[in-house]
């Protein structure tokens, strides 16, 4: 089994109501120094079998198609090494 | 003389002025408290109210924890000040760790709105001695985050301390685990449920019914009384 | 590598070969010819983005405006009325000092893109013009009209607006008290997403987009401006400067719900403190749009400093920041003594404020960038004189045949049996079946004072707590009928929402309406646009029921293929004491069902030709309006004098849509004797317009009777509330809980 990372965020130029929020709390909270937050979503997919280019074509047309927004959002998928290996 | 109940404003609270009114209908004077502010205007208790504190954004109520007013809130609830957190409240006292558990999405993903059977679970808390325990109201559930989930273990001593004050009954609108819709801290002064008793205090308006004045009352009579 | 030289004014002025890409931007040839007659030369790029967007359709309403100017023309004498057609909403009377504001508008396109986004920035903008009024919003309803129930792209663009319209307005704490939900293939890939809200005031807090007073400052507040919605500006940018490629421009705007909140806010408390001359929200064409109308209806001129606008994203040109459409953004005009505190009550609220100009002696826009004047315009050409258009319109030559098709010659039931089978059918078909799966999204409860919400026939608000004073709206809409014939179709849509107000026990007083329709380029379109118009102008006449304001979608279309013309309209209506509303629900068994007005054969347009047939030919069902205002009386005067407990007005459907509803709300059922003269089929399915169902408590009926007589108004006793089934005499019985199987969970099994 390996794991594949989809992170999925809000493109650059759309609002992100969430982290502007989370932004503006940061300073009362004693945090300085922070100038931006934006807010994502972290997808993590565990594959049966080998995490090939084909397997990995499939899982971002999924992403495309179903996880991310692409009205609004960008994505990327990444296979988590790590992950594999302790499993 | 009658008692004074602070309703907290944080940015995106909703149900301030209802909370006020219903307060009102009850015969206690409300008085309204800001989230900047650093102390509680000497009042006799607190509801955090319903809505979208800071829009929900982050985790409902986890931006809200964090205002000044929570402070003073902290303190003096632990010292035996009545709080009551309905909704977005329950989600700010759940996030203040004054009550066990936390809230999750609605497990169909979908905002619920609907009029709610619920069962009187615990009718010794501050907020339910005019209630009789076992018994069964309507009061309007609304909300996106009202899943109330906590390990297996803190549900088990909830049980076992009759501190489920509110169960859901015929239908479960969120997946909240065994069914509960409110709980209530050891010493009972503390009460935080999902569903908005404020909103069933007059006939006419909302769902017509007045289950949830007695909330009001009932800490009224306690506070009058001590 | 050097930019270009800023396109100033002076600039324009010493370069006037400079081809500028207005065919881009939108505008005709003779459009563009004309900004450059009204200012003597041609336009800067910032003149020429204010223009473009202030001159499109969506905009300066140049292809309807001739046709609207009927609701003013026509409107009927009315002491209600205190702000009409022009401003931000209309504004009516209703009654002990206050005032209540309505509009509904549409956001079809961007909700078809990005239904989630579309639908909840669709309900943000509603609200800032109520808003803008100086009025506290109340409510809003949502009328809906998706593709047909079962194509997978429904399922895609409803689940998304309806979670938009919940998600955007449940946060700003506002209940959702009616609207619609309508299928048909005609709205496949043109979903009509319209919002309406409603808002109250003292009389005295009126407040109006205009600026006056030579010093008084313009401060924009809200959220800061991004690119959001600026297409076609983007394209200018990159022709003006030719550095760097602008960074990407969203084409969808993000809501922010909380951000709205936190305006409405701090915009009432500012009222309350009398802080504001004038006030504009910032929606479509955003800065260049509310400073040229505060400028134009105001007394004077207007500077403002662009560089002062608070930005999110500092790439964007100055054409950019006119013509960005980012939402959450208001624009107010304040006496510089009181800018202070004005200022000091945004802060409370965590809402970035900044003076971006003021108010001048002269009657000039001028607009100032990095030092450099670059609009310099009289703020009346860009607003109010737009371009005008007298589209060619005809009668669509398939229009008599589509008439000639008569759904009375449809093949009837033939069988008692097949009679039930329709009935249930019906019952549960997408466009007649409970929509509290959609509803339940909506908070109904905030602000406690809901009297009434969906599925009530209008929704209802108190205003006053001491007196109980309250107003109801309801929004209906048939494009079936319409497409039948646009101008009666127009008239039933009015009809059905003043009849669904006074069905609950208000009075109408206004109207408001959204009205969506295809291509106004094709003749065909034009006509029915113009018929309905006209026809609803005509009604609004008779009925004493003024156009307060609305909204006009037009291109609503896929190719060739127009949506049905579709107007909508909102009735508002008052009613003084909120505890004498009348429910649609069945509330005690034994009390007598009456059918008022008449019933005759009409099946064109209606839902059992649709749901049995798949049917659209013939006339709608025939318009008496004098019948409409009697209906209304006798409903008013019942509910007041308590004389009905429940009642329910007729529609698409018919009368056994009407009585199930009333039976499956109450959880009682119903016997009913079909009365003498008519067959079952016409009794229970007819969509004759000018009636409703009413339960009598027994007390009452002598005294019910009298007055329907002496007014002159049909009513005939058609059974009894009774049971727990429905049963029609002779014909069939229906239990409540196969008919709450078929009415509940059609809708559920397509979108869950």
């Amino acid at each position: 089994m390996a794991r594949v990372v989809v992170d999925v965020m809000l493109k650059p130029e759309i609002l992100d109501p969430q982290g502007q929020a989370v932004q503006r709390a940061l300073p009362r909270l004693g945090f300085d120094g922070i100038s931006d937050v934006r807010q994502g979503k972290r997808f993590e997919l565990e594959v049966d079998g080998p995490v090939d280019e084909a397997a990995l074509a499939r899982i971002h047309d999924l992403a495309e198609s179903f996880l991310a927004n692409t009205v609004i959002e960008d994505f990327t998928v990444r296979v988590e090494e790590a992950a594999e290996a302790v499993k | 003389m009658t008692a004074r109940i602070g309703v907290v404003t944080f940015p995106g609270s909703l149900d301030d002025r209802d909370t006020q009114r219903a307060i009102r209908l009850a015969g206690a004077e409300p008085v309204a408290l800001w989230h900047k502010d650093k102390d509680l205007k000497q009042v006799d208790a607190v509801v955090l109210c319903g809505g979208f504190s800071y829009g929900d954004y982050l985790r409902a109520g986890a931006i809200a924890r964090f205002s000044p007013v929570m402070e003073p809130l902290l303190e003096q609830a632990k010292a035996g000040l009545p709080v009551l957190g309905i909704c977005n409240g329950f989600q700010i006292l759940t996030e203040a760790h004054l009550l066990p558990g936390t809230m999750l999405r609605n497990d169909h993903l979908h905002f619920i709105c609907r009029d709610q059977k619920l069962r009187v679970e615990n009718a010794e808390t501050a907020w339910t001695t005019d209630y009789t325990a076992g018994q069964e109201i309507h009061i309007p559930l609304k909300n996106n985050d009202g899943q109330y989930v906590a390990d297996e273990r803190t549900l088990d001593e909830l049980e076992a301390e009759g501190r489920v004050a509110f169960r859901y009954l015929d239908f479960n609108p969120n997946g909240s685990q065994r069914d509960i819709a409110g709980v209530t801290n050891a010493a009972g002064n503390v009460v935080g449920l999902m569903p908005h008793p404020e909103h069933a205090v007059e006939p006419l308006i909302g769902t017509g019914r007045t289950d949830g004045l007695p909330f009001f009352t009932s800490i009224l009579k306690k506070l009058v009384n001590a | 590598m050097s930019r270009t030289p800023l396109d100033t004014v002076e600039h324009a002025a010493a370069t006037p070969d400079v081809e500028l890409p207005w065919a881009e931007l939108g505008l005709k040839k003779d459009e563009y010819e004309r900004v450059v007659e009204i200012l003597g030369r041609r336009p800067t790029g910032a003149e020429l983005a204010m223009y473009s967007v202030m001159w499109s359709e969506h905009c300066s309403y140049k292809s309807s405006k001739v046709h609207l100017r009927q609701f003013g023309e026509k409107a009927p004498q009315s002491d209600a009325m205190l702000v009409g057609i022009g401003e931000n909403a209309g504004v009516v009377d209703v009654g002990q000092g206050y005032a209540v504001t309505f509009k509904v508008e549409s956001h079809n396109h961007p909700s078809y893109v990005e239904p989630y986004q579309g639908a909840a920035t669709g309900v943000g903008g509603i609200v800032r013009d109520i808003i803008a009024m100086g009025a506290r919003p109340v409510a809003v309803v949502d009328p809906l009209r998706f593709g047909a129930a079962d194509h997978p792209d429904t399922k895609r663009v409803l689940p998304g607006v309806v979670a938009g319209i919940g998600g955007y307005g449940n946060c700003l704490g506002l209940p959702n008290i009616g609207g619609e939900v309508v299928f048909d293939a005609c709205y496949q890939g043109n979903p009509l997403v319209n919002a309406g809200a409603i808002g109250v005031m003292r009389h005295e807090d009126i407040h109006l987009a205009k600026a006056s007073g030579a010093g008084n400052k313009v401060i924009l507040y809200g959220a800061r401006t991004g690119g959001d919605g600026i297409g076609g500006a983007s394209i200018l940018a990159s022709e003006t400067f030719d550095d760097a490629k602008p960074s990407k421009r969203p084409a969808v705007q993000v809501g922010d719900p909380f951000q709205e909140k936190l305006l409405i806010e701090c915009t009432l408390e500012a009222f309350r403190e009398k802080l504001v001359v004038g006030i504009q929200d910032l929606g479509a064409a955003g800065l260049s749009c509310a400073t040229s109308e505060l400028a134009s209806n105001g007394s004077g001129g207007m500077r403002v400093t662009l560089d002062d606008v608070p930005l999110r994203d500092s790439t964007l040109s100055p054409e950019e920041i006119l013509m960005s459409e980012s939402q959450e953004r208001m624009c107010a005009v304040v006496e510089p003594e009181k800018v202070d505190r004005f200022l000091e009550i945004c802060e409370k609220w965590d809402v970035i404020a900044t003076v971006i100009g003021e108010v001048t002696d002269g009657d000039r826009l001028e607009i100032y960038w990095h030092g450099g004047k670059i609009v310099d315009v009289d703020p009346r050409t860009v607003a109010h004189e737009g371009p005008v258009y007298e589209r060619p319109y005809a009668r669509p030559s398939w229009q008599d045949e589509l008439q000639a098709d008569d759904a009375g010659k449809l093949p009837r039931p033939a069988t008692s049996e097949e009679l039930k089978d329709q009935v249930l059918k019906l019952v549960g078909s997408p466009n007649q079946a409970s929509k509290s799966w959609i509803t339940s999204q909506y908070d109904h409860f905030v602000q406690g004072n809901t009297v009434l919400a969906q599925p009530e026939d209008s929704g209802m608000i108190r205003i006053d707590e001491e007196t109980g004073l309250g107003v109801a709206i309801a929004t209906d809409g048939n494009g079936r009928y319409a497409k039948l014939d646009p101008y009666h179709g127009a008239q039933l849509a009015l009809a059905e929402a003043y009849r669904n107000v006074a069905t609950t026990g208000a009075k109408p007083l206004a109207v408001s309406d959204c009205l969506n329709f295809g291509s106004p380029e094709d003749p065909a379109v034009m006509w029915q646009f113009a018929e309905a118009v006209r026809g609803l102008a005509d009604a609004c006449q008779q009925l004493g029921t003024p156009v307060t304001g609305g909204n006009v979608s037009l291109y609503n279309q896929t190719g060739e293929a127009a949506i049905h013309p579709t107007p909508v309209v909102a009735v508002l209506g008052v009613i003084d004491d909120v505890a004498r509303r009348t429910p649609v629900a069945f509330q005690e068994e034994g009390q007598l069902l009456y059918l008022l007005g008449d019933t005759h054969e009409e099946f064109g347009g209606s839902a059992w030709s649709q749901v049995v047939h798949d049917h659209l030919g013939g006339l709608p069902p025939k318009v008496d309006l004098e019948r409409e205002r009697l209906l209304a009386e006798i409903l008013i005067s019942a509910s007041r004098d308590g004389m009905i407990d429940s009642a329910h007005d007729l529609s698409d459907g018919g009368l056994i849509q009407a009585v199930v509803e009333s039976a499956l709300l109450g959880g009682k059922g119903a016997r009913l004797i079909v009365p003498d003269g008519l067959d079952a089929f016409t009794f229970l399915f007819s969509e004759s317009a000018g009636r409703a169902v009413v339960a009598v408590p027994r007390s009452e009926e002598v005294r019910f009777n009298d007055m329907c007589g002496a007014r002159g108004l049909p009513a005939t006793r058609i059974g009894v509330v009774d049971g727990d089934s429905l049963d029609v005499q002779g014909e069939f019985t229906l239990s409540l809980s196969e008919l709450r199987e078929a009415h509940e969970g059609t809708i559920p099994a397509l979108l869950a």
